[in-house]
C-alpha cells in the first residue's frame, strides 16, 4: 500500500466502522440469544413475535427505544444526567480498537496484501483496555448520583465499590499472563501461545478464574448484579433513564461483557489459535478460519454469563466485597508469585 | 421487648430515609416499607400498610353467610380454599352441623393442594427476589396443573369460592381422583429438583443462613403462626393441636426448624410441601363415598351467639371470629389474617441487617397484602 491516505485513514476508518457496527449489532443480538437462551432454560419460548420467529426482535426494541419520549427528572442533574450514559458507552467501545479478532489475513485471496483484522496493535494493549474500561464507572456512579434518587444513588455507589475492588485482583491475574508471555501486546501474547504450544489457560488455571470472576462481576452480571438488583434497588443507577439514554447503558453493559469474553479469549485460550496449535496432527482444524475459532470462544464465555444467570442466586454487598478481598485479592497475589516462580525456573519470559 | 441497638460504624453521618414500595418489584403486591439506612445497613424499618383496604369485613355484614365466601377468596388470594374452609368451618360449629365425610376429605383435598400452590408460588418469587431466576418458571409449571384440578373441580383457578356452609357444592368430577394423584406422585420428585437448584447452594446459604432470624420465645411473643413459628422450633400446627375436617384420620408431620432464621423457614416450607403431598394420598386412598351435603336449611340463620374457629392457613393460623344475631347475615365477622400478624415481626427481624436482607425477610415471611389489608 503505497499510497499513505490509504494506509493511514481509509483503511482504519473502514475498520471502525466495520468493528462499531458489529459490536453494537452483537450486543443488541447478545440481548436477544439471552432472552432466548434464557427462555430454553427457563422452559418458556422467549421472544417469538417478530418476523421471522423473533430474528428482528432486538431491531424492533431499538426503534421503540428511538421513538420513546426522553424524560429527565426535573430535579437531576441535568448535564450530569445527561453525559453519564456515554461517559459509560464510549470506553466501552473504545476498548474493541486493540482487541485481536484474527491474525492478518487476505480475505480468502481477495486482496493481494494481507490485512490485520484489527484496528491496531500497540505494545500495551492490555494496559489500554484495563485503564480505558475503568472510565466507565464514571458514567455508572454520576449517572446514578444525577438522578436524584436513592435507588440510583445506591446502586452507583454499589457499582463503584464493585469496580474497584475488582479491578485489583483481575490486574494480578493479568500480571499471570504478561509473566508467562513477556508482553503487553495483546498479538504477542496470542503469538507467544502459539510458540509455546498450549494455551495460556493451562498453566494459568486460576489466574483464568480468577480473571473471569472479577469480568463477570466487573460487568454487573448475575450473582454480582447488585447494582442494578431488581428486587432490592429497582433498576440500581439506571432507574430513572429510559429510551435512548438508557439504551447507552445497556449497550455499554453488553459491549463490556463481550469485551471481557475477548479478553479472556485472549489471555487465556488462544486467540484466534486453534487447539493445540503446533501439533502437526491437528492440522485439518486449520479449515476453520482464525476468526472463527475466536468467535467461536467469545460465544462460549457469552454463553456461560447468560448461564450464570439463570443458575445462580444474588451475592450480598458485603459478601461480594468479602469474597473481592478477602478471598480472590490474596489468592491472585499468590498465584502471581508461583507463575513468576515457574517463569523462572523454566528460563524466563518468551 | 426490646432489641439492641443496632452499631453504627460512622456514628454521626447522617441517615437516610428509604420508601421501600408501594410500588417496589419485591414487596409483593402494594407493602410499603420506610425504612431508615445508614449506608447499607437498616437502622429501622416500619412496615405501611393499607393500600389494598377494601372494607372486607364490613361488606360480611351485608351479605348473606354463603354470600361471604367470595369475600374470602379475595383475602388471601393465593390460598382461596384455606380461606373458605375456615369460614364454612365457623358458620358450621355455630349451627353445630356436621359435614358429611366424603365433603370433608373433599375439603382436606382441596385445602392441600391449596397449600402446595401457596408454599409454590413462595418458593418461586422468594427465590427470583433473592435472585434466582430459574425455581420461578419451574415452580410455576407445577401450580399450573394444581389450578387446572381446581378449574375441574369449581371452574374458577384463582377465587375458588369451593366451599358451601353445610358440604361441599359438587362432588368431584369423573377422573379428577386419578389426574389429582398422579400429579401428587410426581411432585416430590420436582420438589427435589427445586431443592437441587438452592438447598446446598453456598450463595443460597450464604442470603438465608442466619438471616432474619427470630427465637421461638420471640416468635411466641409477636404471635406468629405457621412456618415462621414453626422454623423456630415451635411445634405447632393447628391441624394437629386443634383437629377439624378429618385430620386426625390421615398421618404427617409437623416439620420445625431449630435456629429460626430463613433457612429454616426455607426447609420448613418445603418439607411441608411433602407433608401435604402425603395427606393428599391419604385422603385420595381413604375418601369415602356418600353425599356432600349435609341436610343445612336453604338459607343459613346461625342460632344468636358467637364463634371463633381457625384453621392452619398456608401462612399460618387463619381464624373467623363471628357474632350472630340469629339473622341471615352476620352481625360481625372478624378475621384473623396470619400475614398481618407475621408481618408485625419485620422490624425487628431486620434491624441491623443489610437492604437484600430486608427483601429476603419479607419472602421468607410470606405475606399477601390481600389479607393483611382485607
Amino acid at each position: 500500500m503505497a499510497n499513505p491516505w490509504i494506509a493511514f485513514l481509509v483503511v482504519p476508518l473502514v475498520k471502525i466502522v466495520v468493528i462499531l457496527v458489529a459490536v453494537i449489532l452483537l450486543a443488541a443480538y447478545l440481548s436477544f440469544f439471552e432472552r432466548k437462551i434464557l427462555a430454553y432454560m427457563q422452559i418458556r419460548i422467549g421472544p417469538n413475535r417478530v418476523f421471522p420467529r423473533g430474528w428482528l426482535q432486538p431491531i424492533a426494541d431499538a426503534l421503540k427505544l428511538f421513538s420513546k419520549e426522553d424524560i429527565v427528572p426535573t430535579r437531576a442533574e441535568k448535564l450530569v444526567y445527561l453525559l453519564s450514559p456515554v461517559i459509560t458507552t464510549a470506553p466501552a467501545l473504545v476498548v474493541f480498537s486493540v482487541v485481536p479478532f484474527a491474525s492478518a489475513t487476505t480475505l480468502f485471496g481477495l486482496l493481494k496484501e494481507p490485512v490485520t483484522p484489527y484496528l491496531t496493535d500497540i505494545n500495551i494493549g492490555i494496559l489500554f483496555i484495563l485503564g480505558v474500561s475503568s472510565v466507565g464507572v464514571y458514567g455508572i456512579i454520576l449517572g446514578g448520583w444525577s438522578s436524584n434518587n436513592k435507588f440510583s444513588l445506591m446502586g452507583g455507589l454499589r457499582s463503584a465499590a464493585q469496580l474497584v475492588s475488582y479491578e485489583v485482583p483481575m490486574g494480578f491475574s493479568v500480571v499471570a499472563v504478561l509473566l508467562m508471555a513477556g508482553s503487553l501486546s495483546l498479538v504477542k501474547i496470542v503469538e507467544a501461545q502459539k510458540q509455546a504450544g498450549v494455551w495460556f489457560f493451562l498453566p494459568g488455571i486460576v489466574a483464568f478464574f480468577i480473571y473471569f470472576v472479577c469480568g463477570v462481576a466487573e460487568t454487573n452480571r448475575s450473582p454480582f448484579d447488585l447494582p442494578e438488583a431488581e428486587s432490592e434497588l429497582v433498576a440500581g443507577f439506571h432507574t430513572e433513564y429510559s429510551g435512548m439514554k438508557w439504551a447507552f447503558y445497556f449497550l455499554a453493559e453488553y459491549a463490556n461483557m463481550v469485551v471481557i469474553s475477548s479478553v479472556a479469549t485472549v489471555l487465556f485460550f488462544g486467540g484466534w489459535l486453534r487447539p493445540f496449535p503446533n501439533v502437526a496432527a491437528l492440522a485439518f482444524l486449520d479449515v476453520v478460519p482464525p476468526f472463527l475459532w475466536f468467535a467461536a470462544k467469545v460465544g462460549f464465555f457469552l454463553f456461560c454469563y447468560i448461564w450464570f444467570r439463570a443458575t445462580f442466586p444474588r451475592y450480598r454487598f458485603d459478601q461480594l466485597m468479602a469474597l473481592g478481598w478477602k478471598v480472590l485479592l490474596p489468592v491472585s497475589l499468590a498465584n502471581v508469585m508461583a507463575v513468576g516462580l515457574g517463569v523462572l525456573l523454566m528460563g524466563g519470559a518468551r | 421487648m426490646t432489641s439492641p441497638e443496632v452499631v453504627r460504624p460512622f456514628p454521626d453521618s447522617e441517615e437516610m430515609e428509604v420508601s421501600f414500595g408501594p410500588q417496589h418489584p419485591a414487596t409483593h403486591g402494594v407493602l410499603r416499607v420506610m425504612v431508615k439506612l445508614d449506608g447499607e445497613r437498616i437502622i429501622d424499618a416500619k412496615p405501611i400498610i393499607g393500600y389494598l383496604h377494601r372494607g372486607t369485613e364490613k361488606i360480611f355484614e351485608t351479605e348473606t353467610y354463603n354470600g361471604t365466601i367470595p369475600h374470602t377468596d379475595r383475602m388471601d388470594y393465593t390460598a382461596a380454599a384455606t380461606n373458605n374452609q375456615g369460614l364454612v368451618g365457623a358458620v358450621e360449629k355455630l349451627m353445630g352441623v356436621t359435614v358429611p365425610p366424603r365433603a370433608a376429605y373433599i375439603r382436606m383435598l382441596l385445602a392441600e393442594l391449596q397449600r402446595l400452590s401457596s408454599h409454590i408460588i413462595w418458593l418461586g418469587t422468594h427465590a427470583l427476589d433473592i435472585g434466582a431466576q430459574s425455581p420461578f418458571f419451574y415452580t410455576f409449571q407445577e401450580r399450573e396443573i394444581i389450578l387446572d384440578l381446581y378449574e375441574e373441580y369449581c371452574g374458577a383457578r384463582l377465587t375458588l369460592n369451593c366451599m358451601r356452609v353445610g358440604g361441599q357444592p359438587f362432588d368431584l368430577p369423573e377422573g379428577w381422583t386419578g389426574r389429582c394423584k398422579a400429579f401428587v406422585d410426581q411432585l416430590p420428585a420436582r420438589i427435589a429438583e427445586w431443592e437441587r437448584l438452592l438447598t446446598n447452594n453456598r450463595i443460597w446459604k450464604k442470603r438465608t443462613v442466619d438471616v432474619g432470624v427470630i427465637s421461638a420465645k420471640d416468635a411466641i411473643e409477636w404471635g406468629l403462626t405457621g412456618p415462621p413459628l414453626r422454623g423456630s422450633g415451635v411445634k405447632w400446627d393447628i391441624r394437629k393441636v386443634f383437629p377439624y375436617d378429618h385430620y386426625n384420620e390421615v398421618e404427617f408431620e409437623i416439620p420445625i426448624g431449630a435456629n429460626g432464621d430463613t433457612y429454616d423457614r426455607y426447609l420448613v416450607r418445603v418439607e411441608e410441601m411433602r407433608q401435604s403431598v402425603r395427606i393428599v394420598q391419604q385422603c385420595l386412598a381413604k375418601l369415602p363415598d356418600g353425599p356432600v351435603m349435609a341436610k343445612v336449611p336453604k338459607v343459613i340463620k346461625p342460632p344468636k351467639g358467637e364463634i371463633y374457629f381457625s384453621v392452619e392457613g398456608p401462612k399460618g393460623e387463619l381464624g373467623y371470629y363471628i357474632v350472630s344475631d340469629g339473622g341471615t347475615k352476620p352481625y360481625r365477622m372478624h378475621v384473623r389474617p396470619a400475614c398481618f400478624i407475621n408481618l408485625q415481626a419485620l422490624p425487628e427481624m431486620v434491624r441491623g441487617l443489610l437492604v437484600a436482607d430486608l427483601i429476603a425477610v419479607i419472602g421468607t415471611l410470606d405475606i399477601v397484602l390481600g389479607e393483611i389489608d382485607r
